[in-house]
């Protein structure tokens, strides 16, 4: 929708002409969020489109992510066949309850910054360990791993000014065999709860909760526990107060289908092993 | 900037943050629609550099140098692209509004977003077909038939207006471009019941571009209903343009009038309006209590108010026989307490219009509307002007489904036209929509029921608590609906009814498809089907012991005087049969887990053809020169396909081809009354009048050409577009042509009072899975028999049945509208606002019941809101012979149904 409060849209290149963050200021990546709400306490956007980050960057180390990478960038990228975890780029892109044409728009760091607990893009990078780079309003630096990076409902780390530059992820993340799952309400709607485990070499397991939860909750076990451990485990690390409760689901059967859709992981991956 | 739409370059600079499809339509391209203006419903969708977009949520900015193509620009100039083509084929629309975008979304698929369709189009919401026909368009079915001239009526003959939706030209109600517009916008009320003290306006006056403010004081002292009824006693009069007193959070307080949309939204924030704080009530049961905060002090039955001081807008009771005893004596007997939620029609074009005063002092209103006959006869009264001095118009209408059966936006556009002079234009946002039109009424149902041991129906009592929220249109008309045909379907000797509507500081209720019936069949029909269970028949044996059949008296306490109601046809038993017959159809196998509980379900519905107490129509049909002939009629288009019907009557009375049938329509400008297309009335009433002036046409055209021919008018036919006297055939086009030589236009008029009304019936079946660990549910199969008497367009009113259905499904399964304790509409979006996409919905397969109805034209019956009625209600049966529960509240959603799940299966 129009936002006829912004009398002003900057279009800095590089950090130094950022202008000075000040009340009204918004960062506009993809503007799918941004442009689909009034936003009428805005005054200026800070379009980052102009900084031309390279979307995605494969390296000896792993995998970055520009904040500014589109979801459809991510969704069609070709990965390496040792990154076992790739399946799960596609799991999470499905998971939006938005549909393609908005992947074309929508951005990763968008989806991390919006800091909704059904934001696939945060259980992705949470489940692969990502770590977040912020600029600071300072001018500094700062990093985050994913599941420190979301602090709750719509809540996250960042301080007004500080901008997501990128999410890093590591190798070994991406050569981790992953089982997902998720439910909602309807049939393609958004997550009530969205579970990744992966298994690691020495057949540790990972298991990342988003989407029931109102930030991500990671567990790690050295090796794929029984259903009765993983479920006390779960029952100890996410006190009843931390399932999230919306239109999109009670907080009550998001615990529910957490527990449920955990043994089901735990299920398969331990048939993998 | 220097953008290329459509192939051609624009050099233009949009505002800072103006989004891609405010900038287009600005430039003309209408074909881009607003059904959100949020990303959620792909409304907008534009290709930029060949690639989807919803172009609401694209900053103009970022289309700077590349190429933008709109639904006009899909083909080149005059042409017709394949996906366009294959739309029409398959009439893969119903109101069109969001087919620019289906079209645009569709054509962009690759083979393997073809091939999942249900993620694909989840983007692309389409409110009225159920997307049945779409997938149709997208397999390249055609569904059009072709008809010989005289033959059209009963052919599936595509919508006139196809064509023209498919390229995105056909003109909505914003689709037309007004010099010197001045923009409103409305503040609104953030409390659920205060009184407005003062309003300063000075600041928001102050603002550049602000035209003028509006609010109580520059409204008439005038109370009316937003409700829209041929008699305005059916509704209370409790409404102001605007009032002093807000009754609910979202209710308008003033206006402002601007030179833009931008400027007019500053103004609202610059109002400053002081409150005095009303305690409120948002709960019926809470509101009709003694010692609740009264909503409607001093209004009286003077206003058809039945009781201020309870907070009852009207209440309904009546027993025939004596149900307590019967209970008591009866082999089985159920009781159960039902709750139906607030639902939002969410028609994707928004409510809104434009409105100016011409040179000759006649106020135009252009609105998307049901009723504009009746929307003029309101704003006569209430602005004191006489009915030629108001003109209420619309073109195309995108969806209505009940929720433009009422005046929301048509006074304030009045008043701000009077008031400046100036051309104005008021447009609802999707929020809005929400917050501050209308629902279908939440009702609390409690059901009593017995049967004797033969299963024959002995006692049906309704405890009915309706919420109509802080205004009481259609308050009543719908209670009484609710409670009429729901029971009077049924033989029965014992009946009783108690039934209040209530007001709370709630988001008004209005009309909506169903009016009522959906929510009290969700009880009847659970109450019938655990007397079967109990008696161990049928679902489908203990209603036919149970229904009425022709000379049975269709009854519901207190009875309502009508006298008007009679079988024109009977089909409600072959319903039946073809709903059994399917049911039992093997079908694909299908591999659930053990997880997954099996059930079926039923559920029928009666209505009636016609809504009472008057719905009349006029129709005008004239001969002209070429041959063709000018059809006008009053009755509105916004998806029910009346159009289409209409040339098919009219074609098969005077025995030419539908092409030859040039439609006027829904402009009070033409003459005329025409109560409204409400009550799925387009055909059945509307379209009598069209029969009837067809029909007298041609009995002029008998006399014209018998004169001309000097034959007796008893041996002339019409046949082939032509009279046929004895051996002379005489073509419409010479007889036109010698009927202007002598100054004459053979023209004739048409009309339909309403009454005499008959029954129609539907029945629907599902077969569901259901996930015991998950509360998860699958359709595994939906059947829906309808009886419509002789179906005017198989392929439409199949099309009507689908998206009743589909409609209903939502409502069944996945929509609510979640009003917090403080009255506050805390979901006014379609992202938290489930609407069921393309993913969502079963295919259903549609029956149509062999009978002729000797009261609607050409023997059809209504056919647009009943397919809606029965389905929350088969499901629910379906859901507890699955699963052996009752569930009592829908929507039925697995965070909902897992509790009891979880503590009977474990």
């Amino acid at each position: 929708m129009d936002l006829n409060t912004i009398k002003e849209v900057a279009h800095p290149r590089q950090r130094e002409q950022l202008p000075v963050w000040t009340a009204g200021d918004a960062w506009l990546a993809g503007g799918t969020w941004l442009f689909s709400e009034p936003q009428v306490h805005l005054t200026r956007l800070i379009d980052l489109a102009d900084f031309k980050w390279p979307a995605l960057t494969i390296s000896d180390t792993g995998l970055t992510i520009a904040a500014t990478c589109t979801v459809a960038q991510l969704d069609a990228l070709a990965c390496p066949p040792e990154w076992l975890a790739a399946p799960l780029i596609n799991q999470c892109c499905r998971a939006f309850l938005a549909s393609f044409k908005i992947w074309k728009t929508a951005t990763v760091g968008g989806n991390l910054c919006m800091s909704l607990p059904a934001g696939p893009m945060i259980s992705l990078t949470a489940a692969l360990d990502g770590v977040c780079t912020v600029w600071t309003a300072g001018g500094g630096e700062q990093r985050a791993s994913v599941v420190d990076f979301v602090t709750g409902n719509q809540r996250n780390v960042l301080a007004r000014g500080d901008l997501l530059r990128q999410i890093a992820i590591p190798l070994a993340a991406l050569q981790r065999r992953t089982a997902f799952r998720q439910i909602s309400l309807t049939p393609v709607g958004r997550s009530a709860a969205l579970l990744i485990g992966s298994i690691g070499g020495e057949g540790a397991l990972t298991l990342t909760v988003t989407a029931s939860t109102v930030r991500p909750v990671q567990l790690s076990f050295s090796k794929i526990p029984g259903a009765g451990e993983l479920r006390e485990a779960l029952r100890h690390r996410i006190a009843d107060g931390l399932y999230h409760d919306d239109v999109h689901g009670k907080p009550a059967w998001r615990k529910h289908m957490t527990l449920r859709l955990a043994e089901e992981i735990r299920a398969e991956l331990q048939g993998l092993v | 900037m220097t953008f290329q739409i459509n192939g051609k370059d624009f050099s233009q600079t949009p505002r800072a943050a103006q989004c891609l499809r405010t900038f287009l339509r600005d430039l003309g391209h209408f074909g881009v629609k607003k059904g959100c203006d949020a990303g959620d419903c792909g409304a907008c969708t534009v290709l930029i550099d060949g690639e989807p977009v919803h172009s609401c949520l694209v900053p103009a900015f970022r289309a700077n140098g590349r190429a933008v193509t709109t639904i006009e620009g899909l083909a080149p100039a005059g042409g017709t692209h394949p996906m366009q083509q294959a739309f029409l084929d398959a009439q893969a629309f119903q109101c069109g509004f969001c087919t620019a975008g289906m079209i645009l979304t569709c054509a962009s698929l690759n083979q393997a977003q073809r091939q999942d369709l249900g993620a694909s189009l989840k983007g692309n919401l389409c409110r009225c077909t159920g997307y049945r026909a779409i997938e149709d368009a997208l397999n390249g079915k055609t569904n059009i038939e072709e008809a010989a001239a005289g033959a059209a009526f009963g052919r599936s003959l595509p919508a006139p207006a196809g064509p023209q939706v498919v390229r995105g030209a056909a003109r909505y109600t914003f689709d037309t471009a007004m010099e010197g517009l001045l923009h409103i916008k409305l503040l609104r009320s953030p409390h659920p019941h205060a009184r407005i003290c003062f309003i300063d306006k000075t600041a928001a006056l102050s603002v550049p571009g602000v035209h003028s403010v509006l609010s109580f004081e520059d409204a008439p002292d005038r109370l009316f209903s937003t409700a829209r009824h041929e008699r305005a006693w059916m509704d209370p009069d409790d409404t102001r343009v605007f009032d002093e007193v807000v009754r609910f959070i979202g209710q308008k307080v003033a206006a402002v009038v601007a030179e833009s949309e931008a400027a007019a939204e500053e103004g609202c924030r610059r109002l400053k309006v002081e409150y005095e704080i009303l305690p409120a009530v948002v709960d019926p049961a809470q509101a009709i209590a003694p010692g609740a905060p009264l909503i409607h002090d001093g209004k009286t039955l003077e206003q058809r108010v039945a009781n201020a001081q309870r907070n009852i807008v009207a209440e309904s009771h009546g027993e025939f026989g004596d149900v307590a005893s019967a209970l008591a004596r009866s082999a089985v007997t159920y009781e159960g307490t039902f709750t139906t939620q607030r639902v939002q029609h969410a028609a994707l074009e928004t409510h809104g219009g434009l409105a100016w005063v011409d040179a000759g002092g006649v106020l135009h209103v252009r609105s998307s509307t049901q009723t504009p006959f009746l929307t003029r006869r309101a704003l006569t009264e209430i602005f004191d002007l006489p009915p030629d001095q108001v003109r209420v118009f619309c073109e195309r209408v995108g969806g209505g489904f009940g929720g433009k059966q009422e005046m929301f936006v048509e006074d304030v556009l009045a008043l701000a036209a009077l008031k400046t002079g100036r051309p104005v234009k008021l447009e609802f946002t999707r929020e809005e929509q929400f917050i501050a039109t209308s629902t279908r009424h939440p009702m609390r149902i409690t059901v009593k029921a017995g049967a004797d041991a033969c299963g024959k129906l002995t006692a049906l009592q309704l405890d009915v608590l309706s919420n109509t929220g802080a205004y009481g249109n259609h308050a009543s008309p719908v209670l009484l609906h609710a409670c009429g045909e729901s029971i009077g379907v049924y033989n029965c000797p014992n009946k009783k009814v108690d039934a209040v509507v209530a007001y709370t500081n709630t988001v008004p209720a209005g009309a909506f498809r169903g009016y009522g019936l959906p929510q009290t069949l969700l009880a009847v029909e659970a109450a019938i089907d655990e007397l079967a269970r109990g008696l161990g028949i049928s679902p489908f044996e203990i209603r036919r012991r149970n229904i009425v059949k022709p000379g049975d008296p269709m009854l519901s306490p207190p009875g309502s005087g009508h006298n008007d109601i009679i079988y024109g046809s009977y089909g409600l038993d072959q319903c039946l049969d073809w709903v059994e017959r399917a049911m039992q159809a093997e079908g694909p196998t299908i591999d659930l887990s053990a997880d997954w509980l099996i059930g079926d379900g039923i559920a029928l519905t009666m209505i009636d053809t016609v809504p009472p107490d008057g719905h009349i129509a006029d129709a005008r049909i004239s001969l002209r020169e070429d041959g063709g002939f000018e059809l006008t009629v009053g009755t509105a288009e916004f998806g029910n396909g009346t159009s289409t019907v209409h040339r098919q009557i009219a074609a098969t009375a005077l025995a030419t081809t539908v092409d030859q049938i040039r439609l006027l329509q829904s402009d009070t400008a033409h003459g005329g009354h025409d109560t409204g297309a409400y009550g799925s009335t387009g055909t059945s009433v509307a379209g009598r009048a069209t029969q009837a002036a067809a029909e007298n046409l041609a009995e002029d055209l008998k006399m014209f050409a018998s004169t001309a021919t000097k034959t007796d008018p008893d041996t002339c036919i019409l046949e082939n577009d032509s009279v046929v006297c004895g051996k002379q055939r005489l073509p419409f086009g010479r007889i036109g042509q010698a009927a202007r030589a002598r100054g004459q236009t053979l023209s004739a008029n048409g009309s339909s009072q309403g009454t005499p009304r008959s029954v129609a019936f539907n029945v629907q079946g599902f077969r569901i899975a259901v996930n015991k660990g998950t509360g998860e549910i699958r359709i595994l199969k939906s059947v829906h028999a309808a009886d419509a008497g002789r179906v005017a367009n198989p392929m439409q009113c199949r099309g009507q049945v689908e998206g009743g259905v589909a409609q209903s499904l939502g409502a069944t399964l996945y929509e609510e509208m979640v009003i917090d304790d403080g009255g506050r509409v805390s979901n006014p979006r379609f992202r938290d606002y489930h609407l069921p996409s393309f993913a969502d919905l079963p295919r259903t397969e549609v029956f149509f019941a062999d009978t002729a109805d000797t009261l609607g034209p050409m023997g059809a019956k209504s056919m647009s809101e009943s397919p809606y009625n029965p389905v929350a209600a088969a499901l629910g049966n379906a859901l507890a012979d699955a699963t052996g529960i009752r569930f009592t509240a829908v929507p039925f959603k697995p965070d909902r149904l897992w509790p009891p799940l979880q503590e009977k299966f474990g």
